[in-house]
């Protein structure tokens, strides 16, 4: 129910037992011979092998003392598992700051962005205004421009602003979303029109149906818009390596890549640890909002 | 921009005058934020960068307008256009992989299985889409190294000698690829199971009872069936193959040689590494034709291939 607008499908696999075609019984009938079958379940058992072994490696080997860190074969357990790689990722560059630094830009960036992409959403969605046919194809033709394209401008604005090497360089230009924009005046749209006829009845002006009635209705888009801006800009290196020179501004990525080019491939623990800490968050939103992930991430292909 | 000024003053509205009036300004407001700021950090760069290609730039002494010498870089420059060469054969290269393996692992999906099962496969698959690109790069480095890998370890026990990942240029190619396609096919794997999730399952029995099955079944019946899908799919991931960064930044940072380097390590490169502005910008303006190019011939060729229900 949470976004009938976004739906994409796939969530017919999400293993309730209410109606959908999950049940073996009305799922599909595909006649494989038994040298099939077998040789299905041996191709996705290597897949699943390949996808989830690097980062099983890169959790044991994090914890693992630096010596033991290159033993062959690579255990994947390890027997005593040894946590000073994750003490001396905090002494030898100052993660927490780091963390801080991303959190701070993921943050504002994804409140910057639910809320910008609410705003406009809504305008596009359910407000009358002469130009809107012509906006909208402007705010969408936006997504067809690189960052790439841009960054060079964007580099001088910033330092034309005296914004350079600092978290709000990374912030401001990423708060403008054409992608959410477009998912908040999907989502909009998908909202009935009767809750406005009746408020507009009880006397409620434009502002008043906005604020009370559609955005408390318009949370679980807004809650896509928000993990998806997250997801991106946690893991974003692109931009923190151009606009931010200071270690003291750096974002996690960026950081952990200097700290292995520093270390060289003395002590991968230490960095290893970091990776792990910095896949933390994403795990968490993996476990707790990978649907609403997913519905994000596909929703630009279904339309 | 012009953008927020289009927006009248002065439109009847039949129904309630002033409340529509009132609607235009909350509009405007609204849009605000978003308009602006796109103006600001989007179509001014563009202007931006549109004026500096043809400009010599270091930021430092005036700009000096040359025509389209830095357009003749990408011809003249033995960096560049190797770069732009390297970034089609990976486009080709990823693409495919990444298409073919999502495809192939979203329709063994649709074998019979328990419930559970396929709800962890499809976590599994969709899982490295959520970890940073620099991250798994960090990784996979040493994953890749050529003495201590776990790579070259795991080849040693099938017998093969150890390869030189990242100091070979073409073994370091691969190792982008295969990193590259690693972090990147979830996503189309997501697409080709929505849509393979969405076919009506008549249409499989009635291929059955019809005695279409296996390949046959797939490519008669399936294939055209999410047409649509894979066209979307390709083009996205071409897009953002084209753009493909992070990855050679750390795996080899472009090398052995220029072995790896890509269109955007060069505009990144030109820019911030040799202060050359309008050539980075130059760079740039050809990067973004091409995107464009891709997203006209995916509207052509959806006209003609693609298999609309």
């Amino acid at each position: 129910m949470s976004s009938q607008t976004l739906h994409t499908g796939t969530e017919k696999h999400s293993g309730s037992t209410t109606g959908t075609p999950t049940t073996p019984k009305g799922y599909r009938k595909r006649r494989l011979s038994a040298a099939g079958t077998v040789g299905t379940y041996t191709a996705l058992a290597v897949a699943a092998a390949l996808t989830l072994g690097p980062v099983l490696w890169t959790l044991s080997t994090s914890l693992r003392t630096p010596s033991e860190s290159f033993n062959l074969p690579p255990s994947f357990l390890p027997i005593n598992p040894d946590f000073t790689a994750y003490q001396d990722v905090f002494k030898q560059i100052n993660v927490g700051l780091l963390v801080l630094n991303s959190a701070l830009v993921t943050g504002l960036i994804a409140l910057g962005q639910m809320a910008s992409a609410t705003l406009a959403g809504y305008a596009f969605a359910r407000l009358d205004f002469r130009g809107k046919k012509a906006i909208f194809s402007l705010v969408l033709a936006t997504m067809m421009v690189p960052v790439q394209v841009t960054i060079v401008p964007v580099f001088m604005l910033i330092r034309g602003m005296g914004l350079s090497d600092t978290l709000l360089a990374l912030i401001l230009p990423a708060i403008p979303t054409a992608f959410g924009t477009f998912l908040m005046r999907q989502y909009f749209l998908g909202l009935p029109n009767d809750f406005a006829e009746a408020a507009a009845l009880d006397g409620a002006g434009p502002w008043r149906i906005f604020r009370s009635v559609y955005v408390p209705l318009a949370v679980p888009g807004m809650a896509i818009v928000g993990i998806l801006a997250f997801n991106f800009h946690w893991n974003e290196f692109f931009r923190p390596l151009i606009l931010t020179i200071s270690e003291q501004n750096f974002t996690l990525p960026l950081g952990l890549v200097t700290l292995q080019g520093n270390l060289g491939t003395g002590s991968i623990s230490v960095v290893l640890a970091g990776v792990i800490l910095s896949m933390l968050p994403a795990l968490v939103v993996f476990i707790f909002g990978q649907r609403t992930l997913r519905e994000g991430l596909t929703a630009g292909a279904s339309k | 921009m012009t953008t927020t000024s289009t927006v009248p003053h002065h439109t009847v509205q039949p129904a309630d005058a002033r409340r529509s009036f009132v609607e235009r300004w909350l509009a405007m407001i609204f849009l605000a934020p978003t308009v602006l700021g796109m103006a600001l950090f989007t179509f001014l760069p563009i202007i931006g960068s549109l004026v500096l290609a043809f400009f010599r730039w270091d930021i430092i002494s005036a700009p000096q307008f040359v025509g389209f010498a830095n357009f003749a870089s990408l011809a003249e420059d033995p960096t560049v256009r190797v770069s732009f060469l390297n970034t089609i054969v990976f486009v080709i290269v990823a693409v495919l992989l990444q298409l073919g393996i999502a495809l192939g692992l979203a329709s063994m999906l649709q074998a019979r299985m328990p419930s559970w099962l396929r709800v962890f496969l499809r976590s599994t698959f969709f899982f490295p889409l959520v970890l940073s690109a620099a991250s798994v790069s960090i990784f996979m480095r040493y994953m890749f190294n050529e003495q201590f890998g776990v790579v070259n370890w795991l080849l040693s026990l099938i017998g093969i000698p150890a390869v030189p990942w990242l100091t070979s240029p073409v073994a370091s190619a691969a190792v982008v690829v295969l990193v590259y396609v690693w972090q990147n096919f979830g996503f189309s794997f997501l697409l080709f199971l929505g849509a393979l999730t969405n076919i009506p399952k008549e249409l499989h029995e009635a291929a059955n009872l019809d005695g279409a099955t296996g390949w046959k079944q797939f490519s008669n019946v399936t294939l055209p069936l999410i047409s649509p899908t894979v066209l979307v799919a390709s083009v996205m991931a071409i897009i953002s193959a084209l753009q493909v960064f992070d990855q050679p930044y750390v795996l080899t940072n472009g090398g052995p040689g220029d072995s790896t380097r890509t269109a955007v390590m060069v505009i990144f490169e030109s820019a911030f590494q040799q202060l050359e502005f309008g050539e980075a910008s130059a760079i740039g303006l050809i990067l973004t034709v091409l995107i464009l190019a891709v997203t006209a011939l995916q509207f052509r060729l959806s006209r003609r291939f693609v298999f609309y229900q």
